[in-house]
């Protein structure tokens, strides 16, 4: 549960060594691992909701016409099927990679829980949205956020409660003969609600909210490429994260967590990527809005 | 045969005294006869009938006789004979032998002489071929009682005489048919006549219509004075036979001008064809003779190609080589333009009306009549369609004929001449129904008619009747909702008795909205392919045309949903509740009742169990009473999603407002701090500005 500093691996991926003049090293944020499985999980996150916003609002001109583009109902349900066991993975891999570094890194679960790194909300997350709130309103200074702030860690137990709320319920209609030999039938109909409406969910907040407070807003407008490059200027960490560039700077593992910027050409295809991705994610909102707001039926 | 018997019995005395009576046999009569009459004597007496003492002993039905090898009864039926018409005669009337002599009498006595009294018939009898092999004592030859009975004769108008018409082919026949000792062993030069006869139309008529005016034997050969066809004097001598066919058909002439011309035929008959050189004798039918010498005298001035009616100019041409090859080929001009008139020189110039296609087509005409065709005709519209507008005039051909315009792949392009759009029938029409014609060829049968080329396939007139069209509102039209299921189940059987029996029928819906028929769901003219994308797709549209409610739930559900995106596989309504035969889920035979939901979702679901079936088809989160469950998961969902936006859109609506501050105030310090050098200015600007950072370095 815990994101910890790709400390040692981002050293042997560029050696900070070998700087090359004129170069500003950059601070590595994400290991290599969880770039990857972020940049699967935009890819399985977006054909589900495609495939599954397509059945979801059927009633629309849209959805007819992407029903189509997509190969027909059957071969939307086989992506959407495809994609839902892709993200299964992701997240199996993602918890196999804790247990992991739990043995490498921490030794004990106490340390990595309970670090300074981890995940899980701790007091100091109140006071920061608490100190959030004030400054929204022009009441105090920005809180000095450390690794992770408070709306990280909300959107990481997000994709949790996803998984498990969508994913449990998304099985139950992947195999309702199976099922329904435990559970009583109606409950696939229960199933279908929560289903559909937890997704509509995940999908109208991960397109909106988590879009603006990744890319949208002011300081990393029009987009942050960080969770694909995994780097960032050490500006930047001072400025949005001080309690932990203090850290690093005190403890002085700054040094090795730097490591030099990709080529042009890797970002700007990490780019185009991240473009699309924004893009979709941005159609399938407007296209939500419209089915719900003025299609509805 | 009744005949037969009775003639056998007759001719038996005669033949007995022919062959001639030893001496012995009266005397041994004789003494019977006394020996009888003692032992009766006082019992007959008291009731014996005082007038006639002949009847003390013939009126015993023990009374009998030897001839010679042969025992006859000499019983008479006192009764009969007083109902004969010579029940007022005294026995001597015609036994004159008997009178003044003692009773009982002698043995044999003389013949009754019929003659006496029926002088006429003796004579002609006397000349007949019959009279005179009685002359030549040939045993077979008839005598009077061999037609006539003995001493119940009754009148011929009575039809229980033996010689009533209907009776008369048996009485004959008794010797003259096929196989009778008169047949093998006399010339008779025709064969087979009585078989010939009950064949023939005279026949026919007389003995399975019961027409007693019919011709029987005697009405040609008469009755006495049968005579061979070679004997100037008979019938059905050549020059005769004109006149005795006239006797019934009177004015035959008229209808054979051009055999008789006038009265020649009877005048000069020995250089004209006879009755029976066309209408062979005994197989007297239409079949048997040539028409279309008649026609050939219209057809001389007809087949001109500039020949016009004198009173509006059209044309009076007859296409002779249309006509030929017509179903009417062998039909006389005469018998459709019925109006001529043999007698004058142009014989068409009495013809006042159009022909009347009904006086042969009777059923036909009636049906048309009160169709709305001929409703319009009888109300002289110009638009209305006759007979000939559809079937043609002289060439005129049977719906089995490829040719012609009723033949069923013509029939779309025969109603399309004034049904299809902007034609007549069209303009006037101001239903529902457009296209109709365009439609119909799309439809699966029209396909099948005109690409496939299945002409049993339902055309035009196969749902419309051909003569008897009626608006679908008339409660007689084939297409009225009411007539519908039966109209369809001509050729759809099976499935007219499956929708016999479901839901959708008044019987068993016992409702008062209006039920579907077969067109509300397959439409009337577009009508598709059942397995056809189109056609399942369209039919839950249908559906929920009555079924609102129930339609819309479906499309919260994933089969729902599916469909409506244009896909067919899953389950649609009638996948479920079957098409023809629903019926409500508490009918033991729907196929949604308890006994068969599983098997029902089993077609597509395999492994579907009780609590698989359990699912809820039709169900909506809106109804809290009904899907408790389902309303507030759905409530519940619903408040966590707005809970959760309004949270996030709380935070990103005071975040961006404050970030844009905040990026204005750093610009602003940068702007500031130019002339310094990038790396000092970035610190001392976030140094500055970023009073955020100080807290959390503290």
């Amino acid at each position: 549960m815990v994101e910890t500093n790709p400390t040692g691996k981002a050293a042997q991926e560029t050696s900070p060594a070998k700087v090359e003049p004129g170069t500003e090293l950059q601070f590595v944020r994400f290991s290599r691992l969880n770039r990857a499985l972020h940049a699967m999980m935009i890819v399985s996150f977006l054909s589900l909701a495609l495939t599954g916003m397509t059945l979801k609002f059927s009633y629309t001109g849209w959805a007819y016409m992407l029903s189509r583009l997509l190969g027909g109902y059957e071969m939307a349900g086989f992506v959407h099927r495809v994609g839902a066991v892709f993200m299964m993975g992701i997240f199996i891999v993602h918890l196999g990679d804790l247990v992991r570094r739990k043995r490498r890194e921490y030794g004990t679960w106490r340390a990595l829980l309970l670090g300074p790194d981890s995940m899980l909300p701790s007091k100091r997350d109140i006071s920061d949205f608490v100190g959030n709130m004030k400054w929204f309103i022009g009441r105090g200074p920005r809180p000095a956020y450390g690794r992770w702030t408070y709306w990280e860690k909300f959107d990481y137990f997000a994709v949790f409660w996803g998984i498990f709320v969508i994913g449990s319920t998304g099985l139950t209609l992947w195999f309702p003969e199976f099922f329904t030999r435990f559970i009583p039938g109606w409950f696939l109909n229960v199933a279908t609600i929560i289903h559909s409406d937890e997704a509509l969910l995940a999908v109208g907040f991960i397109f909106t909210v988590h879009f603006f407070n990744t890319h949208l807003r002011p300081e990393k407008f029009p987009m942050d490429i960080v969770v694909f490059t995994g780097r960032m200027s050490v500006e930047d960490l001072k400025e949005d994260k001080p309690a932990e560039y203090e850290q690093l700077v005190r403890s002085g593992k700054l040094e090795q967590n730097l490591a030099e910027p990709y080529q042009p050409i890797v970002v700007r295809s990490i780019r185009a990527f991240a473009w699309a991705a924004l893009g979709m994610g941005f159609s399938i909102v407007i296209w939500i809005i419209y089915a719900m707001v003025f299609a509805y039926k | 045969m009744e005949g037969n018997h009775t003639a056998d019995q007759r001719q038996s005395p005669q033949r007995k005294r022919k062959a001639g009576a030893p001496g012995w046999l009266p005397r041994a009569d004789g003494i019977a006869l006394l020996c009888l009459a003692g032992m009766l004597l006082f019992a007959a007496r008291a009731r014996a009938d005082e007038d006639n003492p002949c009847i003390v002993c013939h009126g015993e039905k023990s009374l009998t006789a030897k001839r010679g090898n042969r025992t006859v009864s000499l019983y008479v039926d006192a009764k009969k004979f007083s109902g004969s018409v010579h029940g007022s005669l005294s026995c001597t009337g015609c036994h004159a032998d008997l009178e003044g002599k003692e009773l009982p009498h002698e043995v044999p006595l003389a013949r009754v002489e019929c003659g006496r009294c029926h002088e006429t018939e003796e004579q002609d009898v006397a000349v007949s071929l019959h009279g005179k092999a009685a002359a030549r004592g040939d045993r077979l030859a008839p005598r009077c009682s061999s037609c006539h009975g003995a001493h119940d004769i009754i009148p011929v108008a009575n039809p229980k005489s033996s010689v009533a018409p209907l009776k008369v082919p048996f009485v004959c026949g008794s010797c003259h048919k096929e196989g009778a000792p008169v047949a093998r062993q006399r010339e008779i030069h025709a064969s087979n006549i009585l078989e010939n006869y009950s064949e023939s139309m005279h026949g026919e008529g007389l003995l399975k219509k019961g027409l007693v005016v019919t011709a029987t034997c005697a009405s040609c050969h008469t009755a006495h004075k049968i005579l061979p066809h070679t004997d100037g004097r008979s019938s059905i001598a050549r020059k005769n036979i004109a006149s005795t066919c006239t006797r019934c058909h009177a004015e035959i002439e008229a209808v054979h001008r051009k055999v008789i011309k006038g009265q020649l035929w009877e005048k000069e008959a020995n250089v004209l064809p006879a009755c029976v050189d066309c209408h062979q004798p005994h197989k007297a039918r239409k079949v048997f003779y040539d028409q279309g010498m008649a026609d050939n005298d219209c057809l001389g001035c007809h087949t001109r190609s500039d020949i016009r009616s004198s009173t509006d100019g059209r044309s009076l041409s007859v296409n002779a080589e249309e006509l030929k090859t017509s179903r009417h080929a062998k039909t006389a001009c005469s018998q459709c333009h019925s109006q001529v008139n043999a007698s004058r020189r142009r014989p068409c110039e009495t013809i006042t009306q159009k022909v009347d296609c009904a006086s042969c087509h009777a059923d036909q005409g009636q049906q048309y009549l009160k169709s709305v065709h001929g409703q319009l005709f009888a109300k002289k519209d110009s638009n209305a369609p006759t007979c000939d507008e559809c079937h043609g005039t002289h060439g005129v051909r049977g719906r089995k004929d490829s040719q012609s315009p009723s033949f069923p792949t013509n029939i779309p392009n025969l109603c399309a001449r004034c049904h299809r759009e902007g034609m007549k029938a069209a303009v006037r029409y101001a239903g529902t129904q457009r296209e109709i014609i365009e439609h119909y060829s799309e439809s699966i049968h029209g396909k099948g008619l005109l690409k496939s080329g299945l002409t049993v396939t339902a055309t035009c007139t196969d749902c419309h009747t051909a003569h008897r069209e009626l608006p679908m509102a008339d409660p007689g039209s084939s297409v009225n909702p009411a007539n519908v299921p039966a109209t369809c189940g001509r050729c759809h059987l099976g499935i007219e008795d499956q929708f016999k029996r479901s839901i959708h029928v008044t019987q068993i819906g016992k409702t008062d909205k209006p039920l579907p028929v077969c067109n509300d769901c397959h439409t009337a003219h577009t009508i598709k392919r059942a397995d056809t994308e189109g056609f399942k797709l369209q039919i839950m549209s249908q559906c929920g045309r009555c079924h609102e409610k129930i339609a819309e739930t479906y499309f919260d559900t994933y089969h729902g949903k599916v469909s409506q995106l244009g896909y067919t596989k899953t389950a649609k309504c009638y996948d479920c509740h079957g098409a023809h035969d629903i019926l409500p889920v508490t009918d033991a035979r729907s196929h949604l009742s308890r006994e068969n939901v599983v098997q029902t979702c089993q077609k597509c679901h395999e492994g579907a169990t009780r609590r698989f079936a359990g699912y809820l088809t039709h169900a909506t989160h809106h109804d809290p009473e009904k899907y408790p469950f389902l309303f507030w998961t759905f409530w519940g969902m619903t408040g966590l999603l707005v809970g959760t936006f309004v949270l996030g859109g709380v935070h990103t609506a005071l975040w961006l407002p404050r970030a844009l501050k905040t990026r204005r105030d750093q610009a602003r310090l940068r702007d500031k701090k130019e002339p310094s050098s990038n790396d000092n200015g970035r610190d001392e600007s976030n140094g500055e500005s970023g009073a955020g950072d100080e807290p959390g370095k503290s």
